[in-house]
Parts: C-alpha cells; sequence; structure tokens
C-alpha cells in the first residue's frame, strides 16, 4: 500500500501479471540477499550430502567421484542384512533407544510436575538451577565422571560394594550394565533441562481451573491428574513424538565414548557401526547404506508415529 | 503431607545430582593417593593445589585449551550472524517464499544423507585438518533459527517496522538500528546454546583432525579422562601403569573443573535468559 503511488499511473494489466515473488523480490531484495548465504549453506552441506548418498548403490572409487561410479543396485544394503553384525546391532540401538524412551522419557515429565507443586520460590529455584546444570557438561566429562565413579579399583561406588563385603563390579566393561549405565546417566545430565519445556506448558494452565477444583473439594494429587496433566499432554504427545522418531538416531558420541572391546556385545550401535567401517575403515558405499537404512527407518517411523497421533488426537507435528 | 513427601523426594533429587559434582570439586583439591585409596567421601583431605598446577603445566592441555577458545569465538560468531540472517527474512509476513525456506530447512532435522556423504563432501571441500571442518559444517542450527524468528514475530511491534519503512529506512536498516538492539535477550539465550555446543564438540575433531596440534580441549581431555582409564581396567600388567595412572589420576578431576570452569561462570547469570530461550522455542516449535 506504501508503495501504491506509482504504480496506480501504470496500466492495470501490468500490475495484475506481476507475481506475489516479483513484487516481494522489488520490495524486499536485500532480505532475499541476507537469506542467500543460509540457503546455500543447507544445500550445500544438508542437500548435496542426500545427493551424494548414491553412493551407497554403487561402488566408490576415489578417482570417479560419486556420479561418476558404478551403479551395483542393493549389493551394499544385501551384504549388511546377512551380515553377523546385523542383528546385534538392531537389537543394541533397538534396545537403548526404547530403554531411554522408557525411563527418561516420563522422568522429565515427573520432575516438572513436582517442582511445579514446590509453594517456596527460593527451594523451587534452588531446584531448578542444579538440575539444569549438568546439562552443560560436556559427553567427554561426563563419560569421564562415569569411569572415576565406576572404575573397579578406586571407584566410589565399588568400594561402598566393597565395605558391604560384596565383590567389585566392572561396570565399565561388563556388557550386562552397558545399556543400565547409558540410560542412567542421561537421566541425571538431562531430566532438569527437559523439564524445562513442560514446565513451562505447566505456568499456561489456567489458575481458575485450580480454583474451581479446589471448591469442589479436589485433593491435589487430583488437581494434577485432572487438570496439570491433561494441560501438558499436547506438549508430552509432541515430544513423544519427536522421541519415538528418533529412537534408531541413538547419539554416536557417548555411545563410542562408553564402548570398549569388552562390552562391545551390547554396545555396539548403528552409528558407531557406521563410523569404524566408514570412516576407519574407508568402506564409503557400504557405511553409507548402513547410515541410509538408519535414515529411512527414523524417517518412516516418525511419519507412522505423527500419522497415528493426529488420528488418535488432536495434536501432530504437521 | 503432599508437600512434606514431595519436597523430601526433591531433596532426595538435589543430593543425587549435587554429590558427583562435589565429589569431582572436592577430590580436585584433594591429595591424589587419598582420592586413590577412597578417603575422599565428600569433603577435600589433605588440601592440595598440585593437580591444578600440573594441569596448568601441560602443553597438551593448554594448547587444546587455546584451540576451543579460538574455535569458539569463530564458531559462535558465525552462527550468530547467520542464524540472524535467516531468523529476520523468515519473521517478516511480507517476505514471499517463507514456507517454502522454512519448509527447505525443517526438513534437514527429519532427514539426513548420514555421516560418509557428509564426510566426503567436507573431504572434496579441502577442510580436512583444518578449524574450517569443525566450524562451516555447523554454521546454523534449524532448532535456533526458529526460536529468533518466533522471538522476531513476537518481540518486536511490527508497527515500529512498519512506520521506519514509510521514513524510507530500508530493511538491513531496520534490522541493525530496531531489531537487533531490542533482541539482546535472545541474543544472549543464542550464544550460549552455540558457544557450549562449539565448547563440548569433539565428533568433527574426532573424524576431521589428524594433526594433534590443532586438537580441542574435548579431544584432549578424551584422552586424560578415558582413554587413560580404558587401559587401566583392560590391561592386567599394574607394574609399568602404576605411576602413570597416579600421574593421570592426579590431574583428571583439576582438568574437568578447568574445562567447565567457562560455562560455571556464566550460567549464573544466563540462567534466566535460557530458560526464556528454551520457552520460546517450546511455544512455538
Amino acid at each position: 500500500m506504501k508503495h501504491a503511488t506509482p504504480s496506480t499511473a501504470r496500466p492495470r494489466a501490468v500490475t495484475a501479471e506481476r507475481s506475489p515473488l516479483v513484487k516481494s523480490l522489488r520490495k524486499n531484495w536485500d532480505l532475499y540477499l541476507l537469506i542467500v548465504p543460509v540457503i546455500a549453506y543447507y544445500i550445500i552441506f544438508h542437500y548435496i550430502p542426500m545427493y551424494g548418498v548414491q553412493i551407497a548403490f554403487k561402488d566408490f572409487i576415489a578417482s570417479q567421484g560419486i556420479t561418476g561410479s558404478p551403479w551395483v543396485g542393493l549389493k551394499h544394503f544385501e551384504r549388511f542384512f546377512d551380515s553377523y553384525y546385523f542383528w546385534r546391532l538392531i537389537k543394541n540401538t533397538l534396545g537403548i533407544g526404547l530403554y531411554e524412551l522408557a525411563v527418561g522419557f516420563p522422568i522429565p515429565i515427573l520432575l516438572a510436575l513436582m517442582i511445579n507443586e514446590v509453594r517456596s520460590e527460593r527451594f523451587k529455584k534452588t531446584v531448578q538451577t542444579v538440575t539444569y546444570a549438568p546439562h552443560f557438561l560436556s559427553v567427554v566429562v561426563l563419560v569421564g565422571m562415569l569411569m572415576m565413579f565406576l572404575s573397579p579399583q578406586h571407584g566410589i561406588v565399588n568400594l561402598i560394594i566393597r565395605l558391604f563385603g560384596g565383590d567389585p563390579v566392572s561396570f565399565m566393561t561388563e556388557p550386562g550394565w552397558f545399556k543400565t549405565l547409558y540410560v542412567f546417566s542421561g537421566v541425571w545430565q538431562q531430566m532438569g533441562w527437559s523439564s524445562i519445556i513442560y514446565l513451562a506448558a505447566l505456568t499456561g494452565i489456567d489458575p481458575q481451573l485450580h480454583e474451581a477444583a479446589k471448591v469442589d473439594g479436589a485433593s491435589r494429587l487430583h488437581r494434577i491428574w485432572h487438570i496439570n496433566i491433561p494441560g501438558i499432554t499436547p506438549t508430552i504427545v509432541i515430544l513423544l513424538i519427536l522421541n519415538i522418531g528418533s529412537i534408531l538416531g541413538v547419539g554416536f558420541e557417548k555411545v563410542f565414548l562408553m564402548q570398549n572391546n569388552l562390552n562391545m556385545e551390547s554396545s555396539d550401535v548403528i552409528s558407531t557401526y557406521v563410523y569404524r567401517s566408514g570412516i576407519v575403515g574407508a568402506q564409503y558405499s557400504f557405511s553409507a547404506a548402513v547410515g541410509l537404512f538408519n535414515a529411512i527407518i527414523n524417517f518412516g517411523m516418525l511419519v507412522i508415529v505423527n500419522f497415528i497421533a493426529r488420528k488418535v488426537g488432536q495434536t501432530s507435528l504437521w | 503431607m503432599f508437600d512434606a513427601i514431595n519436597h523430601v523426594l526433591l531433596l532426595l533429587l538435589l543430593a543425587l545430582v549435587l554429590y558427583p559434582l562435589v565429589f569431582v570439586v572436592s577430590a580436585s583439591i584433594s591429595n591424589p593417593s587419598a582420592v586413590l585409596n577412597g578417603e575422599v567421601w565428600l569433603w577435600p583431605k589433605d588440601l592440595t593445589i598440585t593437580g591444578y598446577q600440573k594441569v596448568f603445566t601441560n602443553h597438551d592441555i593448554l594448547r587444546g585449551y587455546l584451540n576451543t577458545i579460538v574455535y569458539t569465538l569463530l564458531g559462535t560468531g558465525i552462527n550468530l550472524v547467520m542464524t540472524v540472517m535467516a531468523a529476520y527474512p523468515l519473521s517478516r509476513k511480507d517476505f514471499y517464499g517463507r514456507n517454502a525456506v522454512t519448509a527447505l530447512f525443517v526438513f534437514t532435522m527429519f532427514f539426513s544423507g548420514g555421516l560418509i556423504p557428509a564426510y566426503l563432501l567436507v573431504k572434496n571441500l579441502g577442510m580436512v585438518n583444518t578449524m574450517w571442518a569443525l566450524i562451516i559444517p555447523n554454521a546454523v542450527a534449524i532448532w535456533n533459527i526458529i526460536i529468533m524468528r518466533t522471538f522476531f514475530q513476537q518481540s518486536i511491534p511490527i508497527e515500529v517496522q512498519e512506520s521506519a519503512q514509510m521514513d524510507g529506512c530500508g530493511n538491513i536498516r531496520i534490522l541493525l538500528r530496531i531489531v537487533l538492539p531490542l533482541s539482546l535477550p535472545i541474543m544472549a539465550v543464542m550464544t550460549l546454546f552455540y558457544s557450549v555446543a562449539h565448547w563440548n564438540a569433539f565428533f568433527n575433531a574426532l573424524i576431521y583432525l589428524t594433526d594433534r596440534s590443532k586438537y580441542p580441549l574435548q579431544l584432549i581431555l578424551r584422552e586424560i579422562l578415558i582413554q587413560s582409564n580404558m587401559q587401566e581396567m583392560i590391561q592386567t600388567n599394574e607394574e609399568s601403569l602404576a605411576k602413570s595412572i597416579m600421574d593421570a589420576e592426579s590431574i583428571k578431576y583439576a582438568v574437568v573443573i578447568i574445562a567447565n570452569l567457562p560455562v560455571l561462570l556464566l550460567y549464573p547469570f544466563l540462567q534466566r535468559y535460557f530458560v526464556k530461550g528454551m520457552v520460546i522455542g517450546a511455544v512455538k516449535g
């Protein structure tokens, strides 16, 4: 409207022909200039690798490049499905993912509900400050701390076990302990941080609902159950969808750092396998196939869970 | 009754989270042999600062620290500029194509080509064994673009921008003179998120850097905290290892404290900002 003055002089037909893009380009050309480098970044560092994933269906030859290498169809996928590692990787990746979902997902919700009930502002603040803090530790430091505390010779946990007459446990090399350590150290580090979102959702609940329930004689637990939890359900659903979508996307970093030759049996996951065979072993095409398999399953799960959420409830990602 | 149980449970939780942190601080200023023998439980014993002295005379650690500072400053700077460059246009309703561009960005959250194609790309671009391999592939994060865009939309009155436009003020000047000065809280959040990510990162350094002198702090920490421990647990030849274990043990705790010092110092000041940032991201994500 502001720029209407010059265009009124022109014949009507020309104005009508101009597409909204051209109009926006004329008016906001500098905004387009601003965002072009970011678009270029996404195309180069995210979409070109998606195009480059075709090496999963080829035999990559460095001198021929990605596009020049010969096609081999599903050879690498078949090799992966038939390999001794396949079921072990699926079992571990899925096992850690499900374990993490079962334990790591509800705890922050519980924590948020508990913090929300605290009346003393100072105590509330203290709990929040302390539980958020471990989020800022690096994975290296977290795993380093695990090792300090769980060392069979000097770790404090084994000192306590010995104090009660037990035999020291070599937690970090024992395959049976791996998943539990992985999940609970994650809970220790992230529960506070993950509770922030739920706390925010809880503050958005209309206080009048609580007032009305109080008048009707509802207890605290009743009010949590019938007001607070339904109030944050949309948030829970969204985060649940995202979490299930990444169930096979178990992060590389922590698993890799906690991994050693002795616990490999239960700690080898798809991402560490891709790293070992691809980056260390330079089997690019094969590892790209393993990685693509993983990405497709993840994406598929996300789409399915989102579909279910949209059918059952009203909340969904898209 | 309800309050009492709730408080007791939260206090227990508080102790559970705090104990490891307090222990590391105590162990870092205690005599290493007392720590090894399990005499340190909560409070330090035989106060000493030899651990810290060893950290400050260890060349690997100092160089790693310096490298990390450079990578963090440069990386965060690029992150902030790129985030604003994407978030501001996307926050404007009169920016035609904003939905298409947002979709282009957001899709990368759900699907990616995976590690190997990305690795080959970085290799082809000649960034292997340079610090750019740690900075450019992580130039911007979509989640942060969304948070900042939402902040711009909700907190900067559109009327102010429109009246500046009427006065013939260009978009870039509106961004620099009006929008950014009003966005300091969100800039603080972004600075925190990005700089912590750079400070703690080790994956890109692990796969792209071959030259030890370029290693960031986290890779050096990995050697001290994790690889030395693995040897301790796997090898049975304890005689020759005893001394090196003692050495590693004495600096372990101190190096954890030093490595987290910048974040620990910033944390209390930034707390109210990052909660705000998380909330903005959550509401409109």
